[in-house]
């Protein structure tokens, strides 16, 4: 029905009147009218399709209908509004190549997680497998909201395939390290694991991609730590900041810093046989590199960005 | 070669219907069925299915089954004894399981006929942890050492055959980890499960699941019966579905309870003979499981017919279950649209 009213639209341009009609008068949908249409049809598809469980994921459980529709679709206000965030050198993101996104961790949350997962989907249009921290898989709705969005567990088997597959694997060595590191030591990489991220790379001959994400430790200032507590709750850390616990559920509202993510140029693997994955100077070496790079990385990048919160 | 196949659990589905495609092929000579009971109803569908398999009835747990492997000249074990669902008790069960298959393997490594075996195992070696890769090669070294029921017997299992499989190397010994089995035949406790009214899940958990299709899983043994291909290989429909998936595919509605609450239930169930939720069940309905089916595709050049997700519509079709009826409600919105 929609079809046919539409070329009718633009015919009929010189009644003035419709539009002012068309809140209340259907009979000649106007462009904004076939666009609710269409949008309407799109949800009810995907509602009948997620009703009929036809739609595939893959060995991971990652779910790229859900991913799409749903889960990124929550994420985006935050990614262009709150955190206005902005990328640099998507250029050298491959286009449907494997490669390994290797960046630094931050901001109590792992909001920078998501972000990066916004920006690269949408504006590299590849979707994101990040290796995440035993920690979420073992939490009930977590660990499989986060296979459902194409994440798996940080392990060498499942980086090795992923890889292997030819998709985007993404890893925050740092980890615990990284992202719960306090506000005074903002912006300085911590140690970067035990390196094997990079015997994953070696042995799948993919590239690393160093990439810098600046804003995020500004969200949740962590300004001290229950550290007791987080032991008896089997947590890393339980972080104070100036608004949590203090202000409750308020407290957990990110601040809106400034965000910037970068890309930098790939570091090549592929001059190196999978043997030499097993090599721990070669790696370790590599490791270093990787660091110095992305910390060179985040500095330009952070000076570049100028304040958290700008005021203008 | 006149080829003489010994079939162990053909009392059961899968050995009776393995047990008939061996009985139809032209080139094997004789094949003899054991199991501890005999076939349900020997004489009217099963028993017509089995063709002209020869049926002894042997304990399993006794050395009577090396009476007949030395009797009938047996060159071909194929291995199929293994429940899943305990009918009876845990004791009992794990005597079938892992008794049986002692004695099996040991009257195997003293016969002089004998130059396959063929041992039906199950991807439940892997258990099902968070902790886990996300997909199982053959070569993954099992995480959790925590491992109860079903599991543990197809691991313990697996040790003696490895055992077996060193002292006579000269026997051809291959192992078959299948996925969970699903199709119109097949009754397990996750068929059992898929065929309640409502399905209870474990809160905040939905896992991954993985099947192989009655007929592929016929198919390979029939065909691993008649070739030699030592070592262990995973068998599974290709690609996963989520439970929730499932649920939605069968239009049976989901309870998600909370996994101690789960347990309880599960206990409660079993005790009441309804469904069976034992542990290992538990551990497979909140972290799920899929393996990788790379080696046995390069090995025999074969791929099952049914992926995952066929199986299991094929499971329902049998069962006639309908798809949920807010799908013809929405399709029609959106006909009128």
């Amino acid at each position: 029905m929609s079809a046919t009213t539409a070329p009718g639209g633009p015919s009929e341009d010189g009644a003035q009147i419709i539009p002012l009609h068309a809140a209340t008068g259907r009979e000649d949908g106007p462009p904004g009218d076939r666009n609710a249409d269409d949008r309407l049809a799109e949800v009810l598809a995907f509602l009948r399709r997620r009703l009929a469980g036809e739609y595939e994921i893959d060995e991971f459980g990652f779910d790229p209908d859900l991913n799409d529709t749903v889960l990124l679709e929550l994420l985006r206000p935050l990614y262009r509004h709150w955190f206005r965030v902005e990328t640099v050198g998507l250029e050298n993101v491959p286009a449907d190549s494997g490669a390994l996104v290797v960046a630094n961790h931050s901001g109590t949350l792992p909001m920078d997680a998501l972000m990066l997962q916004v920006a690269l989907h949408d504006e590299a249009h590849r979707p994101l497998r990040l290796l995440g921290a035993h920690l979420v898989y073992q939490l009930p709705v977590l660990g499989h909201l986060a296979r459902k969005s194409g994440h798996t567990l940080a392990c060498r088997e499942d980086a090795d395939r992923l890889l292997r597959k030819g998709e985007l694997v993404g890893v925050f060595p740092e980890g615990f390290k990284g992202i719960g590191k306090p506000f005074s030591e903002r912006y300085r990489l911590q140690r970067f694991g035990r390196g094997g991220f990079v015997a994953s790379a070696i042995h799948a001959g993919v590239p690393i991609i160093p990439c810098a994400i600046v804003g995020a430790e500004e969200i949740y200032p962590k300004i001290g730590d229950f550290r007791s507590l987080a032991r008896l709750l089997g947590l890393p850390y339980l972080p104070i900041t100036p608004f949590f616990p203090w202000l409750g559920p308020l407290g957990l509202v990110p601040l809106p810093s400034k965000w910037m993510i970068s890309f930098g140029e790939p570091i090549r693997t592929d001059e190196y046989g999978p043997d030499d994955a097993d090599d721990p100077m070669l790696v370790f070496d590599l490791t270093d590199h990787v660091r110095e790079t992305i910390q060179g990385q985040l500095d330009a990048l952070r000076l570049r960005r100028g304040p958290a919160f700008p005021v203008a | 070669m006149a080829r003489t196949v010994l079939v162990t659990g053909v009392s059961r589905h899968i050995g009776a219907r393995v047990a008939s495609a061996l009985a139809a092929d032209p080139e094997i000579h004789r094949v003899i069925g054991v199991d501890t009971a005999p076939p349900p109803s020997a004489t009217l569908d099963d028993g017509a299915l089995l063709g002209r398999t020869e049926f002894v009835r042997v304990d399993l747990r006794s050395p009577d089954v090396a009476r007949v492997i030395r009797a009938a000249d047996i060159d071909t074990v194929v291995h199929l004894s293994l429940v899943s669902g305990p009918s009876h008790s845990r004791t009992a069960m794990k005597e079938h399981n892992v008794i049986g298959a002692m004695q099996l393997l040991a009257a195997c490594q003293r016969s002089d006929t004998v130059r396959r075996v063929v041992i039906r195992s199950t991807t439940a070696v892997y258990g099902s942890s968070p902790h886990a890769p996300a997909v199982f090669t053959e070569d993954t070294e099992p995480v959790d050492g925590a491992r109860s029921g079903y599991e543990k017997d197809a691991f313990e299992i697996e040790g003696y055959v490895r055992g077996f499989a060193r002292r006579r190397p000269d026997i051809s010994t291959t192992v078959l980890r299948f996925a969970n089995f699903m199709g119109p035949g097949v009754d397990s406790p996750l068929t059992r499960y898929f065929s309640q009214p409502v399905l209870p899940t474990v809160l905040g958990f939905d896992p991954r699941l993985q099947f192989v299709h009655e007929d592929d899983a016929v198919e390979v043994l029939h065909r691993l019966a008649g070739e030699d291909h030592q070592g262990v290989f995973n068998v599974a429909g290709d690609g996963v579905l989520l439970l929730s998936q499932c649920a939605r595919r069968a239009g049976r509605p989901v309870v998600p309870v909370p996994s101690p609450a789960f347990g309880l239930l599960g206990g409660l169930a079993r005790s009441a003979g309804l469904v069976d939720f034992s542990p290992e069940q538990i551990a497979l309905m909140s972290h799920g499981r899929a393996v990788d089916t790379g080696r046995i595709a390069a090995e025999l050049g074969w791929r099952p017919k049914y992926t995952t997700a066929a199986a299991f519509d094929d499971f329902l079709a049998s069962r006639g279950a309908s798809p949920a009826d807010v799908l013809g409600v929405l399709g029609g919105l959106l006909r009128r649209r």
